[in-house]
């Protein structure tokens, strides 16, 4: 008789379905796997040890580049957590230009996620359908900060500058011209403000879209439901938060819960799974689409409704304006010292977090006084979702491997950091 | 914050400052209080028993692990550049690393002894509340208990303390390295490692395979790490204290 052994499959750091460089060490007996071991660091970065040689406004760009899928949410709870630490509040008009941008980004990601989901499990369509959207809204990112991805746009005491009056609109070139230029400009015409709003009256129809493709589906649903239960129990155990959480049944949001910016001041729901399955999960991020449409457009009106400062002003902290910088010796020594130095908070240590989409993104920052932190710790939600991996895959078949991996959201970015 | 107002965090911040000193009071826990947060400080040989009871205990009700940090706190409250004897030359924004001598204006005696602090953040889901834990560790053998077996989300984050810091955790199922490098000597994220790290690495063609060397670029600090210390932040200690003094 032949020996029968298990074996071991390396699955990643090149692989299509780890969404970045995930090595998987697979033990399995025959199909179904006995043990995975998710090996990370392949991506990281010291991003905290980096910051602790920077000024703290320095390294915003890099919270950018923690979660590169959902950009402005990392900076806002770094920005958070050092306005918690000088004791200051963004102006009102700020707290709901970070709402809006923080659903916007939310769309983003579970745009980014649902499409690469579906595309591990074999299903072409919806990731190309989720990219024409994301464009759209990373148009929002360009015309408010100038780029598309990593904005570094929230600045500790407010944001970096107000919503454009004017929407860039695209120019004819050798490949687009005439009439396309046209239709592509259409809904360019007016404020940043506007094109938002035309977006969120199309957003509906195009999530039925996604949901005509996957919901009732067949098959999205013979590889998601009941693949990797969790019980609530366990959920917490295992220090799950954002959808992960609550596609087990626990409505437990930081929006909600702990409410910051402008979340108490809008009206929302938080979807709720029932089995904690991926179809659950799956349910669960969908709905957060709608809901963040909801938001955005309640955010919309406020701003159109309420103008207003967008930054403190404390030069202190903040940059004072070009123009006065250059009628006002103050404004030039406050400017100078703040790009050459930056400022020094007060003696102490703050946590906050924000639930950024893939759950609590949070900031631990201990200040000595120095014009830099003396130790930045960064809660990224994936890290502790993917080390649940081999609960949630142990006895499930090799394919489900990946219908789990694209369940949790997972970015290499923020879980390497 | 004023958020935070509105949900009543301080009122139950305040009832939780009220159970933890009851309860952990006697076993030497001390409870902190600032911007918001509660902080236990928990002595090393008792975090087992205080994690358990935070989590098992319902007027706690710690369910969830949200995070655990490593702290070196060996250089704490230095700068690395004085401005107090101004030359008549002009400065030179160029500084040296870090060097000795510096007096730590930290208000924790432990910080001398004890370089490295391991920082656990809790939150409750039916509390709907957060708790920091502070646990000292001996700078010579940095040994604490292992909380995998009250949360199982402790396992990575220990094993990335242990990485990053060398802290050891005692009674992990699989205290391995996990951010770091195969292979990797030393722990990146003390304060005496330095940020451009020891080695580099290139493709040799002659040997046909990687190869590490000495790094071979100079550190340099941009920006210098200087203490302004600022009147608005004076607090109410600093404040009597200055009085005293005068």
């Amino acid at each position: 008789m032949p020996e029968i052994r298990n074996f071991t499959l390396n699955f990643g750091p090149q692989h299509p379905a780890a969404h970045g460089v995930l090595r998987l060490v697979l033990e399995m007996d025959g199909e179904v796997i006995e043990r995975a071991d998710p090996h990370i660091g392949l991506l990281h970065r010291a991003t905290e040890k980096l910051a602790e040689s920077k000024p703290y406004n320095q390294s915003i760009p890099y919270m950018d580049r923690l979660d590169y899928v959902s950009m402005m949410c990392s900076e806002h709870g770094y920005v958070r957590a050092i306005e918690k630490l000088l004791g200051i509040e963004a102006p009102i008009r700020a707290q709901y230009i970070r709402t809006m941008f923080d659903e916007i980004t939310r769309i983003l990601n579970h745009l980014m996620w649902l499409g690469t989901h579906a595309l591990d499990v074999g299903a072409m369509t919806v990731f190309l359908y989720a990219f024409r959207e994301r464009e759209d809204l990373m148009d929002c990112y360009e015309a408010v900060s100038g780029t598309r991805m990593h904005a570094a746009y929230y600045r500790p005491g407010g944001v970096y500058r107000d919503l454009p009056e004017q929407m860039p609109q695209y120019q004819a070139s050798q490949w687009v011209t005439g009439r396309d230029v046209e239709v592509r400009n259409q809904a360019r015409q007016g404020s940043l403000l506007d094109f938002i709003e035309d977006f969120c009256n199309r957003f509906p129809g195009l999530v039925d879209e996604y949901e005509t493709l996957l919901t009732d589906n067949r098959i999205w649903k013979q590889r998601t439901v009941g693949i990797a239960v969790v019980s609530p129990e366990r959920a917490m155990q295992l220090g799950f938060t954002g959808p992960m959480l609550r596609g087990s049944g626990i409505a437990w949001d930081l929006r909600k819960k702990q409410s910051y910016a402008a979340y108490d001041k809008v009206d929302f729901d938080i979807p709720v799974g029932k089995e904690g399955d991926c179809y659950d999960r799956y349910l669960v991020r969908i709905e957060e689409l709608r809901q963040s449409n909801r938001i955005i457009q309640q955010c919309i009106d406020w701003l159109r409704k309420n103008p207003g400062p967008v930054m403190l002003d404390d030069n202190k902290i903040t940059v004072p304006s070009r123009n006065e910088m250059k009628d006002d010796m103050e404004s030039l020594i406050h400017h100078f010292k703040l790009f050459t130095e930056g400022f020094c908070p007060p003696v102490g240590e703050a946590y906050a977090a924000v639930e950024a989409p893939k759950g609590e993104f949070g900031c631990y920052i201990i200040s000595d006084g120095a014009n830099k932190p003396y130790r930045l710790k960064i809660r990224a939600p994936g890290f502790p979702h993917l080390a649940a991996m081999d609960e949630m895959v142990k006895g499930h078949m090799l394919a489900d491997v990946v219908a789990v991996i694209g369940s949790m959201d997972v970015v290499f970015g923020e879980i390497d950091r | 914050m004023s958020s935070g107002a509105q949900n009543g965090m301080p009122d139950r911040l305040d009832r939780l400052a009220e159970n933890l000193t009851q309860a952990f009071n006697d076993i030497g826990c001390q409870v902190e209080r600032s911007n918001g947060e509660a902080t236990l400080v928990v002595p090393v040989e008792c975090l087992s028993d205080v994690a358990m009871r935070l989590r098992e205990d319902d007027s706690f009700g710690f369910q969830e692990l949200i995070d655990i940090c490593g702290v070196d706190y060996s250089t704490y409250g230095q700068s690395e550049w004085q401005t107090d004897s101004a030359p008549n030359t002009g400065f030179g924004r160029g500084v040296l690393p870090i060097g000795q001598g510096v007096l730590p204006i930290g208000q924790l005696e432990s910080m001398q002894s004890n370089r490295f602090a391991a920082v656990y953040h809790l939150l409750s889901i039916s509390n709907n509340c957060r708790l920091r834990l502070r646990v000292f560790v001996d700078t010579e053998h940095p040994i604490v208990a292992s909380v995998v077996s009250v949360w199982q989300s402790a396992n990575w984050f220990e094993r990335e303390a242990f990485d990053l810091y060398g802290i050891l955790f005692d009674g992990h199922p699989d205290l391995r390295r996990i951010l770091t490098d195969y292979g990797f000597i030393g722990h990146p994220f003390r304060k005496d490692f330095p940020l451009i790290g020891q080695v580099e690495m290139r493709y040799d063609p002659h040997l046909a395979r990687v190869i590490y060397e000495p790094v071979s670029i100079d550190p340099r600090t941009l920006v210098p790490r200087v203490t302004r210390d600022d009147n608005r932040y004076l607090n109410e200690d600093n404040a009597t204290q200055d009085a005293s003094d005068a």
